[in-house]
């Protein structure tokens, strides 16, 4: 029990498993109690269980964002007409549009069984939102994209490197930007000064970029190996095939005059031979990887808890697209039913049963200190 | 192990080659420090034992290099990835991932190697280089000693039979530099690796180089040991300059070697320095500046007159930068005054500002935006409010004979400088700052400088030059300022402070004893030469 608690940093991919049975569970319900159950739960677990790196503190601007959704949803509703329903709280005077424009309307009265129609709708949305929110904040993005399958490693690496490029240049638009003062700074024009820190800024991210390839290559970037020429060629093949399959198989699907055995049957085949293609070229791969996340049982219990809202919620809400408000069809409170509350509370409790995430390297030198 | 056989080298689109036939042969084990002038092609050179040149640069190579009995013909650079480790200049230009351990794992990813092998080896690297502490770090919050380190732990772990380090230490302040090479003798000690070193300052290597390569910039080479290759070098370390001009032979290697016979020079007095100074220009008091919580310049008092070289020493962030730009007006300044001709900069435009007190930042590049040098000079007149052709003539004077049609990026490093400095000086200030000029220099680039700067301070200015480089400061500055935690620790004229302490004594100091700094005051002050 000691060594399931140990601090460490859990599995990303878990996490985002968690934050996606949430979410997915948000979209089942547009009950507010049950929504801001589960804003709670993930902020709390975000709480919990986040580290100190800049990625895990930008929780507070999914929040924001959230609240910015609601607020849209709502003026949006004031704005483009909210007379359904009996309950008027406004009368705005209603802006005649021309005849090309029926449909929509300008203003006019505002009822209370639309706004909050809004209100939920835009809530449901702001929740799914910082689900993914929470997610960026457990998760390592970095240790994401190491944690793909070997095929897709250089595309995961050039990823990478590509966002370690941002604060780079901001770092030389700033440093060059400094610079520009002691020629005697502001230009006359402001299309001339712009030009005259980016041709800098990009000869030094360009040097760079060359540098860090030339780097990367006397490193070993990119070792083919020894692939047998028709390793490659089945691979190949079965990866075209299997990417024909996908396409036929989606067409049949969306196309309804195209022959159904066109549709699931042949995009099925086409998604497994194309992941056996996937297998077969990451297997040739010779690369490995220095200390794997790996799934013990604490991410599993994560991914487990996240799915398990998502099920609950499955099952005892339904959202009917006829009817999305049952409370506002007579004006009254949305009533709570315990059942998927207690689904949804069942998302805090990677809270508790995993271990802390490790502490960052500045506070274990405080600690050395003292 | 690595075989060079009449190898050539042509870049695209030159006429010249930069290598002509060059044959040599390194066995296992040995340390081989390349020494040349800036473009004379070391690096090109340097990046043929692993294929980088010619098939990261392009160009046209004839001959055969070969590494352990396999020929960069017919491989790429990649799968020399477990022969040939290389570091470059700037560390973190090479850096692919973002924290230390991450790093150090990178190469033995792309060489498959198993896990446990790579855990290993990154914790046996981490020991053999100091780094331990530093495993969990974020490599661009490191120090450029340590990130020097970890760049070279990061081949390592490859356990490469053969190493290439461009000038590594190029970048770094004394103590990191020592640092750095400290573990390189440490490792051909240990590891038995073969390193080839290019390297500025090559009196820290030659102690321990068993070989010593000169390259010219005629395409040909000169192969030998250090003391046999330095005898003829135009280009040689102090301590060398001091064998020859004592008549040693064979030269001494070490400042050990070189005490044990300074006992027979028989030396007149020792010259007198500098020391008239003119009116004051500039005065600082309490200057402090600040990011956030952090204090980079704390109270600092600084007062500079006219015809004066002041030299600021200091090792990496102690503040050195941040004060320069506080003195200058555009960088940030809390607390403190600074008045020059009863003005303070801060409070003026970036023009007026410019007018009173220019500077050249540490990458001067970054000045720089025109297609043209006569382009770039053309705008500097018209933003200074000078007459035209005042910067072209300053050019001119500072370091004659670059072409007006040539890019400011096809300049070489010195030129460059050079190119920088009179736009700057195009404002006419009587004060010039210089963060760091010196990077990157070879030592004639270094000894054109110090012309420069000797010139402009006849004319009456004052020059403050920040810098890592001793011998320079030895040579030019009448006054030396140390920084550390941003408080200054010593301030006074150059002979006591750098006499004194041990970390900032010149070759020559080391060896003849305080009042010495440089060969050229031996040499006024040894009686049986004739100039």
């Amino acid at each position: 029990m000691t060594s399931y608690f140990l601090p460490r940093d859990l599995h990303p991919a878990a996490w985002w498993v968690w934050a996606l049975g949430l979410a997915v569970a948000a979209t089942r319900t547009t009950n507010p109690w049950l929504l801001l159950t589960i804003v709670a739960v993930a902020g709390y677990v975000v709480v919990a269980r986040r580290g100190e790196a800049p990625w895990a503190l930008a929780f507070r601007l999914y929040l924001y964002l959230g609240a910015f959704i609601v607020a849209i949803r709502v003026f949006f509703r004031v704005v483009f007409g909210g007379a359904e329903g009996s309950t008027i709280l406004l009368r705005l005077p209603e802006i005649p549009l021309p005849e090309w424009a029926a449909g929509i309307r300008l203003f006019g009265d505002v009822s209370a069984e639309s706004l909050l129609g809004g209100l939920y709708d835009g809530m449901r949305l702001a929740t799914m939102v910082i689900c993914l929110g929470a997610a960026n904040a457990l998760a390592n993005p970095k240790r994401l994209l190491k944690a793909m399958p070997p095929a897709l490693y250089e595309v995961g690496t050039a990823v990478i490197v590509a966002l370690s490029v941002f604060p780079q240049l901001a770092e030389s638009v700033l440093r060059v930007r400094r610079a520009r003062r002691l020629r005697g700074g502001s230009g006359k024009k402001k299309v001339k000064a712009l030009h005259t820190i980016l041709i800098p800024v990009l000869e030094d991210a360009l040097s760079r970029s060359l540098q860090l390839a030339a780097s990367m290559d006397s490193r070993g970037y990119g070792r083919a190996g020894l692939v047998e020429a028709r390793a490659r060629l089945i691979t190949g093949t079965l990866m075209i095939a299997g990417l024909i399959g996908v396409c036929v198989g989606v067409y049949a699907t969306l196309d309804g005059s195209t022959p159904r055995y066109l549709a699931a049957p042949v995009l099925s085949a086409g998604v497994v031979v194309g992941l056996i293609g996937f297998w077969s070229a990451g297997k040739r791969v010779q690369r490995t990887r220095y200390r794997p996340d790996r799934w013990h049982p604490p991410e599993i219990v994560v991914a487990v808890s996240g799915i398990a809202v998502a099920a609950v919620l499955f099952t005892t809400s339904e959202v009917n697209p006829m009817n999305m408000n049952p409370s506002l069809i007579g004006l009254s409170w949305p009533s709570l039913s315990w059942l998927p509350l207690l689904g949804v509370l069942i998302g805090v409790l990677p809270a508790f049963l995993t271990p802390a995430p490790e502490p960052p390297y500045a506070a274990l030198e405080e600690e050395a200190r003292a | 192990m690595i075989e060079l056989d009449h190898v050539s080298f042509t870049y695209h689109g030159r006429a010249e080659p930069v290598l002509s036939d060059v044959t040599l042969s390194i066995g296992e084990g040995e340390l081989v420090l390349f020494a040349g002038r800036t473009g004379a092609g070391k690096s090109t050179l340097l990046g043929t034992i692993n294929g980088l040149v010619p098939h990261f640069t392009g160009g046209h190579l004839e001959g055969t290099v070969s590494v352990d009995g396999v020929t960069t013909r017919s491989r790429p650079p990649r799968e020399f990835a477990h022969l040939v480790g290389v570091v470059g200049q700037d560390p973190l230009a090479g850096f692919v991932t973002d924290t230390v351990e991450d790093e150090l794992a990178y190469g033995m990813e792309q060489l498959g190697l198993s896990p446990q092998v790579m855990r290993r080896r990154v914790e046996e690297t981490l020991d053999l280089l100091g780094i331990a502490e530093l495993r969990r770090r974020a490599l661009r919050t490191l120090s450029g000693g340590q990130q020097q380190r970890v760049a070279i732990g990061s081949v390592l772990t490859t356990h490469p039979k053969v190493l290439v380090l461009d000038e590594p230490t190029s970048a770094l302040d004394p103590t990191a530099a020592e640092e750095v090479l400290a573990t390189l003798a440490r490792l051909v000690g240990d590891l038995g690796t073969t390193v080839l070193m290019a390297e500025h300052r090559m009196e820290r290597v030659i102690p321990f180089a068993d070989r010593m390569i000169h390259v010219p910039g005629t395409g040909g080479v000169i192969d030998g040991t250090p003391p046999e290759v330095l005898k003829d070098m135009p280009i040689a370390p102090p301590i060398v300059h001091l064998g020859r001009l004592a008549g040693w032979d064979p030269l001494p290697m070490s400042v050990r070697d070189a005490r044990r016979r300074a006992s027979s020079l028989a030396l007149g007095a020792p010259p007198a320095r500098n020391t008239s100074v003119g009116e004051e220009l500039l005065a600082a008091s309490g200057v402090v500046v600040r990011y956030g919580p952090k204090v980079a310049v704390r109270e600092v008092d600084l007062t500079l007159r006219a015809g004066e070289v002041l030299a600021m020493m200091g090792r990496n962030g102690s503040g050195k930068s941040s004060l320069l730009w506080a003195v200058q007006g555009s960088g940030p300044r809390q607390g403190g005054k600074v008045t020059v001709e009863g003005k303070d900069p801060k409070t003026l435009s970036s023009a007026a500002a410019r007018a009173l007190v220019g500077m050249v930042p540490q990458t001067a590049s970054d000045l720089l935006y025109l297609q043209t040098v006569a382009a770039e000079c053309e705008a500097a007149d018209a933003e200074s409010g000078a007459e035209p052709g005042k910067c072209r003539e300053l050019l001119d004077r500072l370091a004659p004979g670059i072409d007006p049609a040539s890019h400011p990026r096809d300049l070489s490093e010195g030129q460059r400088l050079a190119l920088v400095l009179a736009v700057q000086l195009s404002a006419a200030p009587r004060i010039m700052l210089l963060d760091e000029p010196t990077r990157g220099l070879d030592y004639t680039a270094k000894a054109a400088l110090a012309r420069m700067i000797a010139s402009l301070t006849a004319e009456g200015k004052a020059i403050v030059v920040a810098t890592h480089d001793v011998e320079f400061v030895a040579t030019i500055a009448d006054r030396v300022l140390v920084m550390a935690e941003g408080e200054v620790v010593s301030d006074g004229p150059t002979g006591e402070v750098l006499g004194g302490s041990p970390a900032f004594a010149t070759q020559i100091a080391k060896i003849l004893g305080e009042p010495w700094l440089t060969v050229e005051e031996v040499r006024s002050a040894l009686p049986q030469e004739v100039p």
